[in-house]
């Protein structure tokens, strides 16, 4: 799993590279983000899914444990969700448990 | 529905130029994730080629992941086996079937659970969505077992028509 990291103020902001957060990936997944968070500081941790056009119920599960994982002091946010994901996340209702951002912060800087 | 309503093998995008209702994508594999992905990206990509609209083509990935991963997980947990997986293309949707030789279903049935209960910070499931996710976008389920197989057959009717 391919995750770049930035600052944005506070808050850190991950980027998962990858297309598909599915059942094949679900445990990388986890892990990977778990560490991307742990090695950098900043707070809320940022999830950017800008790049991610599929995500199935593991993945949602994957999301879900990484929120916990993080715990209380760093809360996960999601950014940048494209229709197939947003809809996984509205369907199972879990859209009322994360704040979500419509873009990742710093993510869309205007060029010149 | 008799057996041979289930081909062994491939079908595929072949009669194109027909009308809608004759596209038909039939395939046999192993369950797994490797084989799932690669069967999807086919089908999507048949499904694309037929007409289907993207809507409509990620809400048959997704279903059908989920049903594929549940046959991997839960039909196939003491082993490997293969999956046959068709869908045509109809006036009114997608009509689906799957079939496995795995575990039959618990209760003899198709699963239909409510939404596991969502209450955060102490109640914050990490699965049991997935036959949730069948359901709400899928009609006319309908679960089998016949002679060692599994079989499912469900409908996906086009998400415009709602």
């Amino acid at each position: 799993m391919d995750i770049s990291t930035h600052r944005s103020g506070q808050a850190l902001v991950l980027t998962i590279q990858d297309s598909r957060v599915d059942a094949a990936v679900a445990i990388d997944f986890k892990e990977a983000v778990r560490n991307a968070a742990e090695m950098e500081s900043g707070s809320p941790v940022i999830l950017d899914l800008s790049r991610v056009t599929f995500l199935d119920s593991s993945g949602l599960g994957a999301v879900v444990a990484v929120m916990k994982l993080l715990g209380s002091d760093r809360p996960l946010q999601l950014a940048a969700l494209t229709p197939p994901v947003a809809k996984v996340f509205r369907l199972t209702r879990m859209d009322s448990v994360f704040t979500i951002h419509a873009q990742a912060p710093g993510s869309l800087k205007a060029v010149g | 529905m008799p057996d041979s309503a289930f081909p062994a093998s491939v079908a595929g995008p072949a009669d194109r130029g027909n009308p809608p209702g004759h596209w038909c994508f039939a395939r046999r594999f192993p369950a797994g994730d490797r084989e799932t992905r690669r069967i999807l990206a086919d089908l999507i990509d048949g499904l694309g080629q037929a007409g289907v609209g993207e809507d409509d083509r990620s809400n048959a990935e997704l279903i059908l992941a989920e049903v594929l991963n549940n046959i991997a997980e839960h039909a196939y947990a003491d082993g490997a086996g293969p999956v046959e997986l068709r869908v045509e293309v109809q006036r009114n949707g997608l009509a689906c079937q799957i079939a496995d030789r795995g575990r039959p279903m618990p209760a003899s049935d198709a699963p239909d659970p409510s939404l596991p209960l969502i209450a955060p910070p102490d109640h914050l499931p990490e699965g049991g969505f997935g036959w949730h996710i069948i359901r709400c976008l899928t009609s006319e389920l309908r679960y089998a077992r016949d002679h060692g197989w599994n079989r499912l057959t469900m409908h996906m009717p086009w998400s415009g028509y709602d």
